[in-house]
């Protein structure tokens, strides 16, 4: 039996440890209340320019632009989002499993894909393993603006619109409550799925149609990238809360367990010594 | 006076909303003004200014990367990034100028760095002529 003094050794050491998740936790908590305001914040943005652009490709059925049409596949783009830290539970390794499984069943080669990593977790990952990761970016703030992730969006639509890859593929972490994520697989560009519930309006056009998708379809597919990026952000955090949360219960667990052995081992130990007093003293009968 | 409702939004959330009775701004084609009743119509933006009229005052928003959406009742500026005239950060503007002016005297710029440069630019002194509505 472990000693008494190592017994509240660990009790306390298992306390701070509790403080530190539960600190966590609270931060965590405060972060995926604005992450989760973010998200909507883009909502109304997102709504708008999806309806704008499906009015123009589907409303003016003449226009064709190189990101509405779809070409042989040589080489395909993966998004993958992550968080630059750990401690999220299963939130990075869902993500980053998933794409990792799709890439080995699609593909034979590293010729084959490309890979733009969102966070230090997937890139960490994925350079490790030699895979071909052409785009990363570390460091998003908690709660990132569009001008943090405007090179990334731009530069990742550029390779698109250069032919670095034929197909774009995004994945990360939806989010659904705070204690449910799912990882999600959207496929960005060429863009298909254009519809809108709204009522489609036909618009003059100033200068053209092309020349107005030339601009808008870049500018639309970078949103869609960051309204996955704002939606990875609230998963993120609500993983992380949840997480610690488990964690702080967790360690309340074990210290109540480790205080019964404390005691235990302390009412032992006053046994024994009432024992030898009372065997001490028959003895000098 | 018949009013139109206006609304700007951007990534990071909605930044303008109100009943105004006459748009002007500067598209890519050209100085641009909406009155209510406007057909509807969809035109990119420049770099630049947003003046909003309402009861006889007028209201600048400085946008940057948009496009104007005109309904019958509706007109939607959507921009990439927005500020009106009193959210703008001047000192940060005025630091951004400055980081693009140097960037633009250093000669082994690159075409597309030299363009990024002097986007950023617009950008700043747009900022700024809003902020102190000089138009």
């Amino acid at each position: 039996m472990a000693s008494l003094r190592d017994i509240k050794n660990s009790i306390n050491s298992t306390k701070k440890m509790s403080q530190i998740t539960k600190a966590m936790e609270m931060t965590s908590a405060a972060k995926w209340n604005r992450a989760v305001v973010n998200a909507k914040a883009f909502v109304p943005y997102m709504e708008k320019i999806q309806e704008v652009t499906a009015s123009i490709a589907i409303g003016s059925s003449d226009t064709s632009h190189p990101m509405l049409t779809h070409r042989p596949v040589k080489k395909t783009g993966y998004i993958v989002m992550t968080s630059d830290s750990g401690l999220a539970g299963a939130f990075n390794s869902n993500v980053i499993r998933r794409v990792f499984q799709t890439i080995q069943s699609r593909h034979q080669s590293n010729d084959e894909f490309a890979i733009i990593a969102i966070g230090r977790v997937a890139r960490d990952f994925f350079a490790k393993r030699g895979m071909n990761v052409v785009l990363e970016i570390t460091g998003i703030p908690a709660q990132p603006n569009f001008a943090d992730i405007q090179d990334v969006t731009r530069n990742t639509v550029g390779m698109f619109a250069d032919g670095t890859f034929d197909e774009l593929y995004v994945y990360y972490s939806h989010y659904l409550s705070a204690i449910s994520q799912e990882v999600t697989e959207k496929k960005l560009l060429p863009l298909s799925d254009l519809s809108t519930s709204h009522k489609l309006i036909s618009y003059e056009f100033e200068p053209s149609a092309e020349e107005i998708l030339k601009v808008l379809l870049p500018q639309y597919a970078e949103s869609l990238i960051y309204g996955a990026l704002l939606d990875s952000k609230a998963s993120e955090h609500a993983a992380r809360m949840t997480a610690m949360r488990n964690a702080t219960d967790n360690a309340k667990e074990m210290i109540k367990n480790y205080s019964l052995i404390y005691n235990r081992a302390r009412q032992a130990a006053i046994t024994q010594e009432i024992a030898e007093i009372v065997g001490g003293a028959a003895a000098l009968e | 006076m018949k009013t139109i409702k206006v609304s700007v939004v951007t990534p990071d959330g909605p930044v303008y909303d109100s009943d105004v009775e006459m748009v002007s701004t500067k598209a890519q084609s050209g100085e641009l003004g909406i009155l209510p009743g406007h057909i509807p119509m969809v035109a990119p933006l420049e770099i630049g200014a947003v003046r909003l009229k309402k009861e006889g005052k007028t209201e600048f928003v400085a946008v940057s990367g948009g496009f104007l959406e005109v309904r019958p009742d509706q007109v939607t500026i959507l921009a990439q990034s927005a500020e009106t005239a009193s959210h703008i950060d001047v000192e940060r503007a005025q630091r951004a100028k400055e980081r693009a002016e140097q960037r633009l005297h250093d000669h082994k710029l690159d075409h597309i760095d030299f363009r990024r440069a002097e986007l950023a630019m617009q950008r700043a002194i747009n900022r700024l002529a809003v902020s102190e509505r000089k138009f």
